[in-house]
């Protein structure tokens, strides 16, 4: 029986010290008429070779190919030995660490990627992750209304340039609690947020103002403006910024006069693969103003009944297994095995490695752009400064085009004709330290030969 | 398990070192961004060999008990064995480098995957639709009760905003009520462990969304009256949710969809074997009856001419929306799509029989031992409640204190002081994983902490004594907060 490991004789023995005459006696209490009879949508058992041989061949369908793909998720290198650790049982199998004397390991790991992302992001404490970048969006925005007891609207300001997906989990997640999300455009030539639309709602009760930096066409924003703008009206300022990035940019904390107040994001560039969309993780720091407002747990260093310093869960009466229905939020599994890979990835890179991929992303990235917009009929989208994501329009339909390029074995970017249908044929692309001069060529080429193809048709 | 501790990451960390071998080649910082615009001061990271990072990282794993390590009998959580396949074939370099946005001609084997995971999930559960991407259980909670909403709002039933919960629910079960912007309302459970009908007879009416339960409960006993509560709750016009928490002691044997269950969220963390991870990742897809299906959140895998395709708010204008910015944790499901193929159809009754024998098995050596059953007129299910009052009031030795002195035997610790209405509760649950050899040894220990509660209750009270640190001052770790390691700074 696979995992079961009892034998007949256990079996018996077992059942004799129960009292039961056997294994079926033991659901007596469930009413017969309930009983299931045949589970027809489940096939019958495999071994580990023969899953293992339809997993490869799944796999192989798969392929992998050459991908410009960003928005939200991107390709880096991960140091061998991240997984290597991470995947280690006593890592791996191990739970939630509320028995803290059998859980130092975890504790401890937390405590140390608490310090390492606020100090990344700039600011003053974490928690110790939520489920992504899009949900971990949603709580910002639940915990600004929490923080912010001055503003009763419930209004969150959120520019169109933050990306689309967060914006829709913000919306089911906070929307049901009454939050409004108003939507502030961006501006045709720069690709960034309109000052003169966010100036329209000056004097009015905003709760918060989300700024994402580099926003979701890759382009950076005035961010000191914008932050500066928001503390004048009175709103709190949500920032979501990508880790990576911020090994070479200001983080949230040294934004404007005051710094951002509450951040967010996607951890998965730190240390954790693609793997079509999950598990990845959310992190959030704050300021300490905030810290009993933040959901999700939160690791704190004290000492035991020797005096010898150690970690445990704290300021736990924010959460559901001790406020129930008053918590600051439901969750309580989070993505701690996550968070350990990115823990074990920024102490691999350190400081300098962290700055060495980001400038070799916003490096490769504009060598994307020069090759790609040198093809006949692709030209860029926006003027400005940008991090290691761009937007370059087609002269062509983009479905077309990816669909000719993924022919030929290459994802050519983020096809952005559903959610920004006023660019007209634009398409996100995204080039990181992964990729080598040679395969930005081999991608200059095939669109090309894409491009071809399609006008041909 | 080592008794020591393992300085902070930082404190190896000097200047000038670092994993070069890692790292990539260095190239300026592209002139074209402002100055305006970068960060001035390096972060706060370590700078180690990779030597030092993955002896400091082995090290604090070794700090940690774990199901590859050690029995972990922790009521409502499920440490069941998570097999090594799951892992290694979910991490396939095709699956793991498989972008989530890249496109179905690049997916067919990865969506196949999904796609019979989701029809797997329905017939083991009785439900008419499935959606994977809620990311634990709460997040599957969430939806859960977000249908519940969408639903009577669709037919213009808005009063609808309470939801019922038994005085034993799970805390997230009133924590979404309220993420959902729902009003809780909290019914008693009688001395038998069933749900006091007659609370729920009065509880229910006009304003009812729908009732949230755990069956078998948290109190580890079968609700016998389901389809009663079923009835009751349906003809007040309300909807009923299934806390997918305990369904590992039921696979096979009875399904949610039969009791009369709406809508079902499945820990696949738990019943499917997916590794908890130190606190996640988690899993929490959904299934739901014929009347919710349109309510179900995006994405979800549909397969048409033998081609899978994502299915969005095109399919389903009424779905209650994205729930993560992808399709929720995929690599977390591909472990749960390995571990259920390799069970089969015959596998899955095996778990309900075998973690029903276990815990049976254990609440009946224990009670010969001098325990008290919280329920001793009751079977158990795949877990059971002690409760030490006797102790706490002869000895003045709590749950905890029995807890913490299994640490010291090399056995994880219960789950304590859940549900919160049997005093000194400890919520035991072994999983059909665990050997009889194992579930002897860990009476074994029991017995030791019984006599020993009588002859020395005070080493009962300073326990654990063998692990890397004693009992932790929470309240200091609270009033004191020290979230942040600082150059300079002890404890």
């Amino acid at each position: 029986m696979p995992f079961i490991p009892h034998t007949e004789d256990d079996i018996r023995e077992m059942l004799a010290a129960i009292g039961a005459p056997s294994i079926e006696a033991l659901f007596d209490e469930i009413p017969q008429e309930l009983r299931t009879q045949a589970l027809a949508g489940v096939p019958p058992g495999l071994s580990e070779l023969e899953i293992g041989r339809l997993m490869t061949e799944r796999a192989k369908q798969d392929g992998r190919p050459l991908s410009f793909l960003g928005a939200g998720a991107y390709e880096h290198h991960i140091p061998s030995a991240v997984w290597a650790i991470v995947t280690r049982g006593e890592i791996y199998s191990a739970y939630t660490p509320y028995q803290a004397e059998a859980s130092q390991g975890t504790l401890q790991a937390i405590y140390e990627y608490q310090t390492m992302i606020a100090s990344l992001t700039g600011m003053q404490v974490s928690n110790a992750t939520l489920y992504d970048g899009g949900s971990a969006l949603a709580e910002a925005a639940l915990m600004a209304v929490r923080a912010h007891r001055k503003s009763s609207s419930q209004r969150i300001l959120v520019p169109t340039t933050v990306h689309p997906h967060y914006r829709k989990v913000a919306v089911a997640t906070a929307g049901n609690q009454g939050l409004v999300f108003d939507t502030v455009p961006y501006v045709r030539e720069s690709g960034c947020l309109a000052p003169a639309a966010l100036a329209k709602h000056a004097g009015e009760d905003i709760t918060a103002l989300v700024i994402q930096q580099p926003n979701f066409f890759g382009m950076l924003e005035d961010v000191d403006a914008l932050t500066d703008w928001a503390h004048a009206q009175g709103a709190l300022v949500i920032a979501v910024v990508n880790p990576t990035s911020l090994a070479l940019l200001k983080p949230p904390g040294e934004w404007g006069a005051k710094g951002a107040d509450i951040v967010v994001g996607e951890g998965q560039p730190l240390g954790v693969p693609l793997s079509s969309g999950g598990p990845y993780f959310g992190f959030m720091t704050t300021r300490m103003e905030h810290v009993r407002q933040m959901p999700g747990r939160i690791v704190g260093r004290t000492v035991d009944l020797d005096g010898r310093e150690g970690f445990a869960l704290t300021l736990q009466a924010r959460e559901q297994h001790i406020r129930r229905g008053k918590a600051t939020s439901n969750i309580c599994t989070n993505q701690g095995l996550l968070m350990t890979a990115a823990t074990i990835y920024m102490s691999i890179m350190g400081p300098e490695g962290l700055e060495r991929v980001a400038a070799l992303c916003a490096q490769r990235t504009r060598e994307l752009v020069t090759a790609l917009t040198r093809v006949k009929g692709v030209r860029r989208c926006f003027e400005g400064p940008y991090f290691h994501e761009a937007v370059v329009l087609l002269d062509r339909p983009v479905t077309g085009v990816l669909r000719e390029l993924a022919s030929r074995g290459v994802l050519g970017g983020f096809d952005l004709t559903e959610h920004y249908p006023e660019l007209g044929a634009a398409l996100l692309v995204c080039a990181t330290e992964t990729k080598t001069a040679a395969d930005v060529d081999a991608y200059a080429t095939a669109l090309s030969e894409a491009l071809r193809a399609v006008r041909a048709a | 398990m080592p008794n020591r501790r393992e300085k902070i990451i930082f404190e190896y960390s000097r200047p000038g070192r670092g994993a070069t071998g890692q790292w990539p080649e260095k190239t300026p910082v592209p002139a074209d961004l402002p100055k305006a615009q970068l960060r001035k001061g390096r972060p706060l990271l370590p700078e180690v060999s990779e030597l030092e990072a993955v002896r400091h990282y082995t090290r604090l794993s070794q700090l940690n008990f774990s199901i590859d390590t050690h029995f972990y009998p922790l009521g409502s959580c499920t440490m069941k064995y998570n097999p090594k396949a799951c892992n290694q074939y979910a991490m396939l370099p095709e699956f793991t480098g498989r972008h989530p946005l890249g496109p179905e001609s690049h997916g067919q084997g990865f969506l196949a995957c999904m796609f019979e995971l989701q029809e797997m999930l329905k017939s083991v559960t009785g439900m008419q639709g499935v959606s994977l991407t809620p990311m634990a259980g709460a997040h599957g909670e969430f939806a859960g009760v977000a249908m519940i909403r969408a639903y009577h709002r669709a037919r213009g039933d808005l009063a609808r905003n309470e939801i019922i919960v038994p005085e034993a629910a799970h805390g997230t079960n009133p924590a979404t009520a309220t993420m959902c912007g729902c009003v809780v309302r909290e019914i008693p459970v009688l001395a038998d462990g069933d749900v006091d009908i007659e609370a729920l007879k009065a509880a229910v009416g006009p304003n009812t969304a729908g009732i949230m339960l755990t069956n078998p409960s948290t109190l580890g006993v079968f609700e016998r009256r389901i389809r009663e509560v079923a009835g009751i709750v349906h003809a007040a016009g309300g909807l009923l949710y299934y806390d997918g928490a305990n369904l590992n002691a039921i696979l096979g044997k009875v399904r949610p969809g039969d009791m009369g269950f709406d809508v079902i969220h499945m820990n696949l963390h738990k019943t499917f074997s997916t590794p908890h991870g130190g606190g996640g990742p988690g899993s929490g897809a959904v299934g739901v009856s014929e009347r919710l299906l349109p309510y179900l959140p995006i994405p979800i895998v549909g397969r048409e001419d033998e081609r899978y395709r994502w299915l969005t708010e095109k399919d389903l204008p009424q779905s209650i929306g994205r729930l993560s910015a992808f399709m929720g944790n995929a690599g977390v499901l591909l472990r749960a799509y390995v571990y259920m193929r390799m069970l089969g159809r015959e596998g899955m009754g095996r778990v309900g029989d075998f973690a029903t024998l276990n815990a049976n098995y254990l609440l009946a050596k224990l009670t010969q031992a001098g325990y008290e059953a919280a329920y001793p007129q009751r079977r158990a299910s795949h877990e059971f409640i002690i409760t030490a009052k006797r102790q706490a009031k002869e000895q003045g030795v709590t749950a905890m204190d029995i807890a913490k002195r299994l640490l010291d035997y090399g056995f994880h610790a219960p789950t304590t002081y859940f549900p919160l209405l049997v005093p000194e509760c400890l919520l035991i649950e072994p999983t059909e994983t665990e050997s009889r050899e194992a579930l002897d040894a860990f009476i074994g220990a029991m017995v030791k902490i019984r006599q020993e509660a009588g002859s020395d209750p005070q080493l009962l009270k300073g326990a654990p004594h063998t692990l890397p640190v004693r009992r932790l001052d929470d309240v200091r770790a609270a009033r004191q907060l020290d979230l942040t390691w600082k150059p300079g700074a002890a404890a």
